[in-house]
C-alpha cells in the first residue's frame, strides 16, 4: 500500500484488532527494559521465549508425562498422589480380548467398538474426502467462470463450527425433516436415520466430508497451480489426450500433495468427535461411538470417572497419532524437497 | 498466488480443450453440472437453516415443511377480544368463504364471518384450511436473548475468543521473535521442541490437562478454556518463518539508534510481520469461536457455557425447542460468515501456504 491509498476495510479491521495489542505492549515496555539493563542482551531471547514455553510446559509437556502416570494407576481420585499404582493393569484390561476381530469378546468392548467404528469411519471418510477434494480441485482449476465464487462455496463450511454443522444436518435429517419430505414426495417411506446404525454411520461420514472438503480442496488446488504450465504446453503440442495428460503429468506431480492430504485427513479422522457427537450422540447404541468419545465418556461423563482407563486409551490413541504424524512429516519433506 | 493469468489460461485452454468445433466435450458438461450441484449441496443446508429459523413452532412441526416461513392470518372480529385465526372454509353448499374460527370442539369448529359477526357457523375441521402469509417469526431470535442464558453464552464466547486471541498473539509472537532474531544456545533444541508439541493434540492429553486446570482452580471459569490452548506451536512456527524474512539490517540499525530489544520487537519486527500476525489472528478467532470438546469438559455450569456448549446442551434436552435452537445456530454462524466475507483472501492463502487449519 502506498501512502496515498485510502485504507480498505480489511486495513481498518486489522487496525482495530491491533489497538488493544498496542496498549498491552506499552504496559509491558518498562519491565522488559529493566530486565535488559540487568541481564544484558544475552538474556533477552530466553525472556521472549519464557511465556510461551511456560504454557507449553504447563499444558502440554507436563500433562504428557502425567498422562502416562495416570494410565499406570487406578481408582477414581483425580490427584495423582491419592491414586493407587496398578502397573500395566489398565492396558491389560483394555487389551483383554478373546478375539481381536470381535469386540464382543473383549472385556472392555466399548473401547474396541470405538476402535472398529473409528477404523470404519476413517476408511470411508478419508477415501471419499480425498476423492471429492481431488475432483473439486481439478474442476476449480479449469477455465470456469466466477472461479473465486465457486472456490468460496466449497470452502466456507470449513469455517463453520462442528456444532453448527451438526445442527444444520440434524435439522435436515430429522424424522419430519426436509429430506424425509423429499423421500415421501417421491413415493418412498420416511427413514428414521438416527435409529439405523448404518444410516447414522453414513451421515456421520457424509457430514464430516461436507464440512472438511474445502480445506483439502484448497491444498490440492495450490498443488495443481504449482505444476509448471510448460509441461502442459509440451503435451498439447504432441497432441496428447486429456486422459493421458492427467495420468502422466497431473497425477504424478500432484502425488506429493495428495500424500500430505491423505495423512492429514487420517490424523484428523482418528480424532473425530465434535460433529458426530452432536449429530448422533454416538448412537444408536454405540454405532457411531468413536475412540475420542470413548475417552471422553470414560474419563468425564460416566458415573464412575475412570481417569486411569481414559489415560491408557489416550496413550494408545497417542501412539497411533505419533505414527501418523511421522508419516506426515515424511510426506511433507518429500513434497517440499521435490 | 504466484501464477499469472497467462499461465492459467494456457493450462485451462489445454484442460478444457474441446473435441470438434464448438461442441461441448463431456467434461465441460460435467464441470458445470458438478458446480451447480456443489452450490446446492454446500449452500442449500445453510439457506434451509436460515429459512427454518424464522418459522413459528407450529410451522416447524408441519410435514411436509413449507419452503418459506408462514404465519396464519388472523383478524379482529367485533365482539371478540382476541384476534381470531382466518380459514378458507368450504361450506355445505360447496361455496368457499373466508371465516374466522372462534373455537374448536373435537372435529367441529365454530366459525364466524368477519363481515357478519352475529351468527356462528359450525364446520367440520376437514372442511377448512388456514389462510397464511409470509411472516418472519422474529420472536425466535428475541426470546432466547431474554429468557435463557443465551446472552450469557454469547458474551462468554466473545470473551474467550478475544482474550485467548490476544494472549496467543502476544506470547506466540514473542517466542517467534526470540527464535528468529537471536543466535543463542539451545535455539535448535527449542525449535525442535516447538515442532514436537505440534504433534500433540488436546485429545491425547484430556485427563492430565483437566488435572492441571483443576490444580490451578480454574474449572468452571473461562480461563480454563482460554489458557491451555494459548501457546500454539503452529502460531510460533508461522510467525517465525515470516520473521526470518525480515532484513537483519533493520534490526542492527535500530540497535545503533539505542532502541531496546522490546522496542525492536514491538516497533520494528511486529509491524513488518503484520500479514502473518493477521493470519494467526484469524485462525485463532476461528479456533476459539468453534472450540467444543475442551470447553465441554471444563465448563459444567450453565453460566460459564460458551455458545457451542450451550447449543449442544439445548439440543440434548428432552423437549427440544428447535425454533430457538435454529435461531441461535444462525447467531453463532454470523461472526464466521462476516470473517469469511471480509477476510477470505487472508484465510485461503494462509491455509494454502501453511497447510494448517
Amino acid at each position: 500500500m502506498t501512502p496515498g491509498d485510502a485504507p480498505t476495510l480489511s486495513d481498518r479491521l486489522t487496525a482495530a484488532a491491533a489497538w488493544p495489542v498496542r496498549v498491552l505492549f506499552q504496559i509491558l515496555d518498562k519491565p522488559f527494559r529493566l530486565i535488559q539493563r540487568i541481564g544484558g542482551i544475552k538474556t533477552m531471547p530466553y525472556i521472549f521465549l519464557l511465556p510461551n514455553l511456560a504454557f507449553f510446559g504447563l499444558f502440554v509437556v507436563i500433562p504428557l508425562f502425567i498422562n502416562f502416570a495416570f494410565s499406570l494407576t487406578g481408582g477414581t481420585n483425580l490427584y495423582l498422589t491419592d491414586r493407587v499404582y496398578t502397573g500395566t493393569e489398565q492396558y491389560a484390561f483394555l487389551f483383554d480380548c478373546g478375539n481381536y476381530a470381535d469386540p464382543t469378546s473383549c472385556r472392555e468392548d466399548r473401547f474396541w467398538r470405538g476402535i472398529y467404528n473409528t477404523a470404519t469411519f476413517i476408511f470411508f471418510q478419508v477415501t471419499f474426502l480425498v476423492l471429492f477434494s481431488l475432483i473439486t480441485a481439478l474442476i476449480l482449476n479449469r477455465k470456469i467462470r466466477a472461479r473465486g465464487f465457486f472456490r468460496a462455496v466449497f470452502f466456507f463450511p470449513v469455517l463453520l463450527s462442528p456444532v453448527v454443522v451438526a445442527l444444520i444436518w440434524k435439522w435436515i435429517l430429522l424424522r419430519d425433516g426436509i429430506l424425509n419430505a423429499a423421500l415421501v414426495s417421491m413415493g418412498f417411506d420416511k427413514i428414521l436415520f438416527f435409529v439405523s446404525p448404518e444410516w447414522s454411520m453414513f451421515w456421520a461420514i457424509f457430514v464430516s466430508i461436507w464440512a472438511n472438503m474445502g480445506f483439502y480442496t484448497l491444498i490440492l488446488l495450490a498443488g495443481l497451480q504449482a505444476i509448471p504450465p510448460d509441461l502442459y504446453e509440451a503435451a498439447e503440442m504432441d497432441g496428447t489426450s486429456t486422459e493421458r495428460v492427467f495420468r502422466r503429468i497431473t497425477l504424478p506431480l500432484l502425488w506429493p500433495n495428495m500424500l500430505v492430504v491423505i495423512v492429514l485427513a487420517l490424523i484428523k479422522g482418528v480424532q473425530i468427535f465434535d460433529e458426530v457427537y452432536v449429530l448422533t450422540g454416538g448412537g444408536p447404541g454405540t454405532a457411531t461411538q468413536f475412540i475420542v468419545q470413548y475417552i471422553y465418556n470414560t474419563g468425564f461423563t460416566n458415573q464412575v470417572q475412570n481417569f486411569g482407563l481414559a489415560s491408557a486409551a489416550s496413550v494408545v490413541l497417542g501412539v497411533v497419532l505419533f505414527v501418523l504424524t511421522m508419516m506426515q512429516l515424511a510426506a511433507t519433506r518429500r513434497r517440499d524437497n521435490g | 498466488m504466484a501464477d499469472t493469468t497467462a499461465d492459467r489460461r494456457s493450462i485451462a485452454a489445454l484442460v478444457t480443450a474441446r473435441r470438434g468445433r464448438g461442441k461441448l466435450h463431456w467434461t465441460d458438461v460435467f464441470t458445470y453440472a458438478y458446480l451447480v450441484f456443489g452450490v446446492l449441496l454446500m449452500f442449500g443446508p445453510v439457506v434451509w437453516l436460515v429459512l427454518s429459523s424464522f418459522k413459528s413452532p407450529a410451522g416447524l412441526v408441519e410435514f411436509p415443511p413449507t419452503l418459506l416461513p408462514l404465519g396464519q392470518v388472523s383478524v379482529t372480529v367485533e365482539g371478540y377480544d382476541d384476534p381470531l385465526p382466518l380459514f378458507l372454509t368450504t361450506l355445505e353448499d360447496g361455496t368457499q368463504k373466508e371465516l374466522a374460527q372462534v373455537r374448536r370442539i373435537g372435529i367441529v369448529s365454530q366459525m364466524v364471518d368477519p363481515e357478519n359477526p352475529g351468527e356462528t357457523i359450525r364446520v367440520p375441521i376437514d372442511q377448512r384450511e388456514p389462510i397464511r402469509e409470509f411472516r418472519l417469526a422474529t420472536e425466535n431470535y428475541v426470546d432466547p436473548l431474554q429468557r435463557f442464558n443465551f446472552t450469557r453464552y454469547l458474551w462468554n464466547s466473545v470473551v474467550v475468543t478475544t482474550l485467548a486471541t490476544l494472549v496467543t498473539l502476544l506470547i506466540n509472537s514473542m517466542a517467534a521473535y526470540g527464535l528468529s532474531i537471536y543466535e543463542f544456545k539451545g535455539r535448535n533444541a527449542i525449535m525442535l521442541f516447538v515442532i514436537g508439541t505440534l504433534m500433540i493434540p488436546i485429545t491425547v492429553i484430556l485427563v492430565p490437562v483437566y488435572l492441571v486446570v483443576t490444580q490451578l482452580g480454574m474449572v468452571n471459569s473461562l480461563w480454563a478454556v482460554i489458557l491451555p490452548g494459548a501457546a500454539t506451536p503452529t502460531g510460533v512456527f508461522l510467525l517465525r518463518q515470516y520473521m526470518l524474512t525480515i532484513p537483519r539490517d533493520l534490526i542492527e540499525a535500530a540497535r545503533m539508534d539505542k532502541a531496546s530489544e522490546w522496542q525492536i520487537y514491538w516497533r520494528v519486527v511486529m509491524p513488518l510481520a503484520m500479514p502473518a500476525v493477521a493470519v494467526l489472528a484469524i485462525f485463532s478467532i476461528m479456533w476459539r469461536w468453534n472450540e467444543f470438546l475442551w470447553p465441554l469438559i471444563v465448563l459444567n455450569r450453565s453460566e460459564v457455557y460458551t455458545l457451542q456448549v450451550g447449543l449442544n446442551a439445548f439440543q440434548g434436552e428432552l423437549d427440544v425447542q428447535w425454533h430457538y435452537i435454529l435461531a441461535m445456530t444462525v447467531v453463532t454462524l454470523i461472526p464466521v460468515v462476516l470473517v469469511f466475507a471480509f477476510l477470505q483472501r487472508f484465510i485461503t492463502t494462509g491455509i494454502a501456504s501453511s497447510g494448517m487449519k
